[in-house]
């Protein structure tokens, strides 16, 4: 295991560098002149001739990278132009607010994505298997941006029932920051009644946002699950008088874990992905609304440091979803 | 063909990416105001609920919502033809060279790939979108940039089992060379994953250039295009709430039909995959 985890752990490393590469390529060597994005749409040429100078953008491009580098071991992101903070500062509060909504809409995945699927295994053919497999292939086509904006027409405008978007409401103070994650940080500080709040609040985008993740997960669940439920060992274990729910959940959902994990850490990608539409429709002050903010207003640093951050979240993921492999099937630890 | 007619879901499918075609080839016939996907203006018509006279409302424009919705379906037809049509080409000889030769070559391309892989697609689109600035030809240049890593994954684990086939030895032991070998016998065997990932990546592709089209990084209005049309619409929520319907509705269905499509497909090309 120690030997797995000292691989893994290279690969990661490596991959942060190639990300490094990548972001680099994208910002120093990509059409656009960095200058210019790092000056803002108002700069004069004279301002801009400065900041090429100031960030060493005059210098030969093995150069550049070294001083990227650098900048980077820094924590030194740059500066965003419309909030006027250090990008990372920036990332220090958003990023919080983004893991929050994407561990909320994970965590309904796995749970609602699993349990359909077992159901609609057992069930195979009847009613629930058929609405199940309409949820599935649907759940991944939809688009998340009309999806959620028929969600706050229907929950917010028309029932009145769910708040349109933010986070809190303004009338409410958020808790005193101690994770940045507010429902979190509201039940550490002793505020039952705002983590209630804020929980109302991520329940349309944190719905919106495990949708695909749940199909997904739902139709991987039913399809292992059947054929774990036709094997040899469970069929033994029935005969032998092994209790029908003990069967599905011992047996059969241990053997089916694996694909189940794999799905998980692959869509846990698309998921963060997407909360740069999810964020935008329900105005969530996290890492995807930051990225689009920026990006539409030509605020160049910001698209880069939560590109950075994203990236590194999802391969910390995709981390902990290995780790978890190698847990749930002890050979994968040795190939 | 007839057994893939059989499979219900299969059969929407294929109905619903005959409808979208039918709309690219035909739009502007179908289309009852063609002139205004254009940008025509009519403030005197602006944003009137779905009517006879025009069955999906009017935008602040005044222009007929069905009307720019149809002609978008061929926006949509040329930004997922390109962006899988790009990835296939990058992607697919760049699997099969990675799994088929091994060695160097495979370890050079498959790194290289996951770094792409590393960062969420969307997130690393939009990057890029923002360094070359926005726009539709950006956006499907973004998209397509950030798409073909997948291409090399499916075609790498293909070509590494094909390449201990025995008709590939057989190739091999009667005197073809590598080259003959790969477009002969390896690359016609690919076809079949090949053409099921680039089936289901058209809906997802069009989904994706949507996406940037809503956060106002893809297409400008008033380009008829889908994402965008949401994008505008979205600042006339809740009052006008029709005006949002009809784009992303259409955007579903594609990319519905495409998916069910590509699955269709996959379980006629295997077989031992359906279940």
């Amino acid at each position: 295991m120690i030997r797995f985890l000292a691989r893994r752990l290279a690969f990661l490393l490596l991959s942060l560098a190639g990300l490094v590469v990548l972001t680099f390529v994208i910002s120093h060597v990509a059409p656009a002149d960095p200058a210019t994005l790092a000056a803002g749409p108002d700069a004069t040429a004279g301002m801009i001739a400065a900041i090429r100078h100031q960030y060493g953008l005059d210098r030969p491009l093995p150069v550049q990278f070294l001083l990227y580098v650098e900048a980077l071991a820094r924590l030194d992101l740059g500066h965003s132009v419309a909030t006027g903070h250090a990008v990372a500062a920036d990332l220090a509060v958003y990023l919080p607010a983004t893991l929050e909504l994407v561990l909320l809409a994970m965590g309904f995945a796995v749970v609602a994505g699993v349990a359909l699927g077992i159901f609609a295994a057992i069930r195979r053919g009847g009613i629930a298997d058929h609405a199940a497999r309409i949820l599935a292939v649907s759940g991944i086509a939809v688009p998340a941006f009309w999806i959620a904006l028929i969600l706050q027409l229907l929950f917010s405008v028309h029932w009145r029932l769910l708040p349109i978007g933010g986070q809190l409401p303004v009338a409410v103070a958020p808790p005193r920051p101690l994770t940045g994650m507010v429902i979190l940080d509201a039940l550490l500080r002793g505020r039952p009644a705002v983590a209630t709040t804020a929980l109302v609040h991520a329940l349309l985008p944190a719905f919106v946002l495990a949708l695909p993740c749940l199909a997904s997960i739902l139709r991987i669940t039913r399809q292992e699950m059947i054929e774990v439920l036709a094997a040899h060992y469970v069929r033994t274990a029935r005969a032998q008088g092994v209790a029908p729910l003990r069967v599905v959940t011992r047996l059969a959902l241990r053997n089916a874990m694996v694909p189940i994990l794999a799905m998980i850490g692959l869509r846990f990608g698309f998921m963060l992905g997407t909360t740069v539409l999810v964020e935008t429709v329900f105005d969530w002050p996290g890492l995807g609304l930051y990225a689009v903010t920026s990006a539409t207003s030509a605020d160049f640093a910001p698209v880069m440091g939560a590109t950075l951050a994203i990236g590194v979240l999802f391969m910390l993921a995709t981390l902990a979803v290995d780790v978890l492999y190698a847990l749930a099937d002890p050979r994968l630890r040795v190939s | 063909m007839r057994a893939l007619l059989r499979d219900p879901s299969a059969l929407l499918g294929a109905v619903l990416v005959a409808g979208f075609l039918l709309l690219c080839a035909a739009g502007p016939w179908i289309a009852p105001y063609p002139a205004d996907a254009t940008g025509a203006i009519h403030f005197a018509l602006k944003l009137r609920p779905p009517s006879a006279a025009h069955w999906f409302g009017t935008d602040e424009m005044g222009d007929d919502i069905f009307s720019r919705v149809v002609i978008g379906a061929r926006t949509s037809l040329w930004v997922g033809l390109a962006i899988t049509g790009i990835a296939v080409a990058i992607g697919a000889p760049l699997g099969i060279l990675a799994g088929f030769l091994g060695g160097r070559v495979q370890t050079a391309i498959m790194r290289v790939t996951d770094v792409f892989l590393c960062v969420p697609g969307l997130v690393l689109a939009l990057a890029i979108v923002a360094a070359l600035g926005p726009g539709l030809g950006h956006g499907v240049a973004a998209l397509a940039a950030v798409w073909w890593p997948g291409y090399v994954r499916l075609l790498e684990a293909k070509a590494l089992a094909l390449r201990e086939a025995v008709f590939v030895e057989a190739a091999h032991a009667t005197g073809a060379t590598t080259p003959r070998v790969l477009l002969r016998h390896v690359a016609p065997n690919c076809l079949g994953p090949l053409i099921v990932k680039a089936s289901m990546d058209m809906g997802f592709a069009i989904l994706a250039a949507a996406s940037l089209g809503f956060i106002g990084l893809g297409a400008r209005p008033p380009a008829p295009e889908w994402g965008a049309m949401m994008a505008v619409a979205r600042n006339y929520m809740p009052d006008w709430w029709w005006y949002s319907l009809a784009p992303g509705a259409f955007v579903f269905a594609t990319v519905l039909g495409f998916n069910l499509l590509g699955d269709g497909l996959a379980a006629w090309l295997d077989p031992r995959s359906q279940r």
